[in-house]
This record gives C-alpha cells, sequence and structure tokens, in this order.
C-alpha cells in the first residue's frame, strides 16, 4: 500500500499567503463558534426544547430564523447545536489522534508482526468508504451521539497511523538518532526523546485540517437518523426535520449555514497554519 | 513500477477478505445475537424460521466455522434477507444499482466537463476575477452539506421557481422506460420516446449537478494548477510566435496535457460521490443503492446496511486500484515503491 494520503480539495482552493488572511479569517469563525459552544446556556435565548410561539411561522422581528414544526425557536436551537458539533468534533480527532499516533508510532519503530498486524488493519479500515463504515457501525451499536463518535473514531484513527508511521520510519533514519543509539540509548528512550518530538507536527496539522470533515460526516450521520436523536438540536438532525416540512425552507437554512461556516472556518485555520508551520510541503 | 502494481493487485482479494472479516464481526460479534442481525424481531419466535435462519448461517456452530459459513455465503453473493423488504439484499441492490450509476455518472460528467472548462478560463485569467470566482465555487462545493444544498436547490428550482421537477427518477404519470441499461434517460432514448426521455432527463439533472458540484471543485483545481505549469513551458511560446489562436494554443496546446493529473483523480473523487450519492439520493428521493442505505440504516435493517458496505468497499477498492493503475500509466517517471 502506498502511504500517499488523499489531497484535501480546499487546499488547492486556498491562496497560499504564509497564513495570511485564510488563517486569520477562519480564527474568527472558529472562535465564533466556540465561543458560542462554550457560553451558549448564558444567552438570552429560547429555550431550545420548548414550544414558544406557533409552530411553522417564517422568520420574523421575534423569531429571526423562525419556528419549527414544533414551535421552538430555530435561532436558538442553532446556537444550541454548536455545542454538540463542536464537542464531538473535538472528542472524535483527539481519541483519533491519540490511537493513531500511538498505533503507527509503533508500527514505524517496532515494526515486525505487530506492526505488520496494526498496518493491515490500517488497510482493512481504509478500503471501505468513510462514510458507509461509520454507518454500519453506527447502526450495529445503535443510534446515539455516542455511538456515532465511536463509530467516526474507528474510521479516522488510520489516517493518523499511517501518517505517523511514514513520520517515524523517516525521522528514524537520520543521524542524531543515530548518535544516540551509539551513545548506548535505550529503544524506549530513543523514541520518546529523539524520534517522536519530531513526528508530532505533520499528524497535529492534519488533525487540524480534519475538524471541519468531522463536524460533516457527524452531521450526516445525524442526518440520516443515526446520530443525535430528536429532541437535539443537532445540526444534522435539525435538517432531517427541516426536510420533513420541505415546503417551510427556513427550518433548516440556520443549521445549514452553520455547518457551512464551521467547515469553511477550520479549513481556512487548518490551511493557514500547515502554511505556517510546515511550508516545505508545496 | 510494475512490481507496485502487480503487488496492489495480489492485495485487492487480501483487502476483499479483510472487509468482509470486518462485517463478519460487526454482524456476528458485536452484536450480541448474531440470530439478531439476520432475522426481523417479529420472525424470532417462529421456530421455523429461526430453525431455517441458523442452519443457513450455520449460527448453531463455534464462530470460526460460522466464519467459514459466512464466507461461503459471501462468495456465492448472499448478503442475507432485507428485514424492511424481506428480499435478498443482493437483489434489492441489484436493481437499484442503475439508478445510482446513472446518478453518479451524469455527476461525474458534469463536474468533469464544467470544472475542466473553469479550471481553463481561471488559468487564462489567472488572479482574476473569473479566478476567485471559480476559487470560491470550489471552496463552497468542498464544504458544504449535500445534503442541506440539495434540499435547498430543491425548494427554490422545483417549488419556487418551477424550473425543476419534483424529485424522483421521472414523472409518475409516463411508463417507466423498459431498456438493456437501466439509465431512463438511454433507455428512453434507444425506445424513441421523447416524452420519458426528457422527464427522465429533466429529474436527473438538478440532483447530478448538486452531486458533481464537489468534483467540479476538485477537478477545476487540479485543471489550473496544471494548466499554469503547462502555459509556462516552451513549446507553448513556440506556438504563440507561430500566430495559434488563444483558445487553441488552450485546448490543443496546453489542455492535452494538462489533463493527465486530473484523469488520476478518479478514485479520489470516489469517495466524494460516494458518499454524496448516500446523501443526495435520499434528498431527491431518488431510488438507488444511497437511499435503500439510508432508509435501512433508519430501520436498523441490518443485512442490508452491511450488504451495502459490503458493496461499496468493493467498488472503493476497484476504483483506487484503477486510479493507481491510471497514474502509473499517466506518469511512467513517478515511482511509488
Amino acid at each position: 500500500m502506498t502511504d500517499r494520503v488523499a489531497p484535501r480539495p480546499w487546499r488547492l482552493a486556498l491562496p497560499s499567503m504564509g497564513g495570511g488572511w485564510p488563517l486569520v479569517l477562519g480564527l474568527l469563525v472558529v472562535g465564533f463558534w466556540v465561543t458560542v459552544a462554550a457560553t451558549v446556556s448564558l444567552w438570552p435565548l429560547d429555550d431550545p426544547l420548548q414550544m414558544v410561539a406557533k409552530r411553522l411561522q417564517p422568520p420574523s422581528a421575534a423569531h429571526l430564523l423562525g419556528t419549527d414544526a414544533l414551535g421552538r425557536d430555530v435561532l436558538s436551537r442553532t446556537l444550541h447545536g454548536a455545542t454538540f458539533s463542536i464537542a464531538i468534533a473535538i472528542v472524535v480527532v483527539v481519541a483519533a489522534a491519540a490511537i493513531g499516533i500511538f498505533l503507527g508510532a509503533i508500527a514505524g519503530f517496532f515494526g515486525g508482526i505487530l506492526g505488520g498486524a496494526i498496518m493491515r488493519l490500517v488497510d482493512v479500515t481504509l478500503a471501505f468508504p468513510p462514510i458507509l463504515l461509520a454507518m454500519a457501525v453506527a447502526a450495529t451499536l445503535g443510534p446515539g451521539l455516542e455511538n456515532a463518535a465511536i463509530a467516526m473514531i474507528l474510521v479516522w484513527w488510520p489516517l493518523y497511523a499511517r501518517l505517523m508511521r511514514a513520520q517515524v520510519l523517516e525521522v528514524r533514519e537520520r543521524e542524531h538518532v543515530e548518535a544516540a543509539v551509539a551513545a548506548g540509548a535505550g529503544p524506549f528512550r530513543v523514541l520518546f526523546k529523539h524520534v517522536l518530538p519530531l513526528c508530532f507536527t505533520p499528524v497535529l496539522i492534519n488533525a487540524t485540517m480534519d475538524f471541519g470533515q468531522v463536524v460533516l460526516l457527524a452531521a450526516s450521520l445525524s442526518f440520516i437518523g443515526l446520530g443525535a436523536t430528536p429532541p437535539t438540536p443537532e445540526w444534522g438532525a435539525m435538517i432531517s426535520e427541516g426536510a420533513k416540512q420541505f415546503y417551510h425552507w427556513w427550518i433548516a437554512l440556520g443549521p445549514g449555514l452553520a455547518i457551512l461556516t464551521v467547515v469553511l472556518g477550520f479549513n481556512f485555520v487548518g490551511d493557514g497554519l500547515r502554511d505556517l508551520l510546515d511550508p516545505q510541503t508545496d | 513500477m510494475t512490481r507496485y502494481l502487480v503487488r496492489r493487485i495480489l492485495a485487492t482479494p487480501l483487502l476483499l477478505l479483510g472487509v468482509a472479516t470486518v462485517a463478519f464481526f460487526l454482524s456476528n460479534v458485536v452484536r450480541g445475537d448474531p440470530l439478531a442481525s439476520i432475522l426481523p424481531e417479529r420472525q424470532m419466535d417462529n421456530p421455523a424460521a429461526v430453525a431455517a435462519a441458523k442452519a443457513r448461517w450455520g449460527l448453531d456452530r463455534p464462530l470460526p466455522e460460522r466464519y467459514v459459513v459466512y464466507l461461503g455465503n459471501l462468495a456465492e453473493g448472499d448478503l442475507g434477507t432485507s428485514f424492511r423488504t424481506k428480499r435478498p439484499v443482493s437483489r434489492d441492490l441489484l436493481e437499484r444499482l442503475p439508478a445510482t450509476l446513472e446518478l453518479v455518472v451524469a455527476a461525474m460528467l458534469f463536474g468533469s466537463v464544467v470544472g475542466t472548462g473553469l479550471g481553463v478560463v481561471a488559468a487564462h485569467f489567472r488572479n482574476g476575477v473569473i479566478d476567485h470566482g471559480a476559487r470560491f465555487i470550489a471552496l463552497i462545493g468542498s464544504s458544504v452539506p449535500v445534503f442541506w444544498s440539495g434540499l435547498l436547490a430543491l425548494y427554490l428550482f422545483s417549488v419556487e421557481l418551477s424550473w425543476a421537477p419534483g424529485p424522483g427518477r421521472l414523472d409518475p404519470a409516463l411508463p417507466r422506460p423498459d431498456g438493456p441499461t437501466g439509465f431512463y434517460t438511454i433507455d428512453a432514448l434507444l425506445a424513441g420516446n421523447w416524452a420519458v426521455f426528457s422527464s427522465a432527463l429533466a429529474h436527473l439533472a438538478l440532483p447530478a449537478i448538486m452531486l458533481g458540484w464537489a468534483v467540479l471543485g476538485i477537478i477545476s483545481r487540479i485543471v489550473r494548477a496544471s494548466m499554469l505549469d503547462v502555459l509556462g513551458q516552451d513549446y507553448i511560446l513556440t506556438a504563440r510566435s507561430k500566430g495559434a489562436s488563444t483558445v487553441r494554443i488552450l485546448v490543443r496546446h496546453a489542455l492535452r496535457n494538462a489533463m493527465v493529473p486530473a484523469l488520476t483523480i478518479i478514485g479520489f473523487s470516489f469517495a466524494y460521490l460516494i458518499t454524496g450519492a448516500i446523501l443526495t439520493e435520499t434528498v431527491f428521493s431518488w431510488p438507488g443503492i444511497g437511499s435503500y442505505a439510508v432508509d435501512a440504516a433508519r430501520s436498523l435493517d441490518h443485512p442490508a446496511i452491511i450488504g451495502v458496505t459490503l458493496i461499496g468497499a468493493l467498488a472503493f477498492l476497484i476504483a483506487n486500484l484503477l486510479t493507481d493503475i491510471a497514474y502509473v500509466f499517466a506518469n511512467p517517471r513517478i515511482h511509488l515503491d
């Protein structure tokens, strides 16, 4: 198998400006949504789970994004949805990166039967179209946000494992490692002191770039009905409710724009970070 | 180079075995009662059905033996029986395959033709308004949730503007075209039935455009990058000094060479198309494998969802293999091993 990692299309779309304005814009957008996610319970908003007005009202001054089929305020539900999307993105990316870094480092540094077994597991997992494997795992475990998160971690860790292994294999051959081995350092000291510290940057940059994709996949699973369950104000689930009330377009408008801006924001941040920290990749 | 390809081709059956093992693990080990992955709940207290399912899938035997039985059934193309449709999953999938293929092929056509055109124009007017516009379109296409953009487009173009028909593959009043391909547009054309053809094409257009958007973005950016690369080369200068027209230089001289890298991303776009098809079919009530998968997932129809996953992985593996082969043939100087 190759260690070719799929190119990310938005990378091609963004102008390379050494961090520059995409990074600033992305940080502003992501910062906004993270702030919303952390503080939304303090905002003077309608209860996202209670009927606050007539059902299916179009946008008005009292309810800027209208009300849904149960008379709940769409704006309030959209803002509350940030909590779930941001939290699930953090949990999935951190857990998948931790697992992938750990197993990838073992596979790269020690190799052998264990390393081979890890990499075959990586190959098989990456042989599935991601959304289908996530759907199959989530459907097996049963609907719910926790199970959707587990499914996404299982789908995502192999990308980091493959990247980490490639890094370790490369760094392991450098001269300073040879020097450490010659000086009598044990394998664990070499791994932790001399190899791993140089391997993290590319994996971490990739992890940042993946936040947006995780938000998108989580929303897709909820839209299908395998993630958040009603009445949770999760964006994908809200769009699914909007699809059932097809002629009341405003129900899906808020959550859709929220997903679009979060994903764009994360893509901008990831891309800006890559230009800033890892200028030699292009 | 050949060694790399041979290794890739030899690895494919092993990967398929791995994929089948994951499916077995999901339906027999993760779920406490494997019978629950095979029989719908209502059939559970029917002793005849339980005995038949146990015999068919070897459930009374130990796990390793069951694994062999499972693989044997898969090799025969038996993916189990859907709880929801009460029919063999393989038959359901075969019946729905043409609808998905028609949508995916149309989306790919739209994405590559418009994407290539956009890439060429963007490269010619580098850093101009058109270039920035193309960049914006590409960026939105790869960031927008397709189940939302499809929904809005359907509302806007079919309800508000009445430019497009509603969801589905065909006007329900019209007879389904019967033909060799299963593509409604082509079968209607072959039968010379213009009313059916135009209805099928009108129904196909909007979902194909929404699905093709993500691919369009990727292709336009790759074509633009490689056009810029090619346009700087000496032979272009020669063509220009000979007095060839701009269009001729762009299309005949530059694009021919610039297309090569774009051709090699079939497999990569395929992952996007699978994800997109699942969600787009759901929004547009398109009777393909994608909406089947979502219906299966929503009703926890376990045999069906595992069946779709297996078929999807098979298609994905083949597409990736073809991409690697195309990659090798398009760039003979590149060494992958």
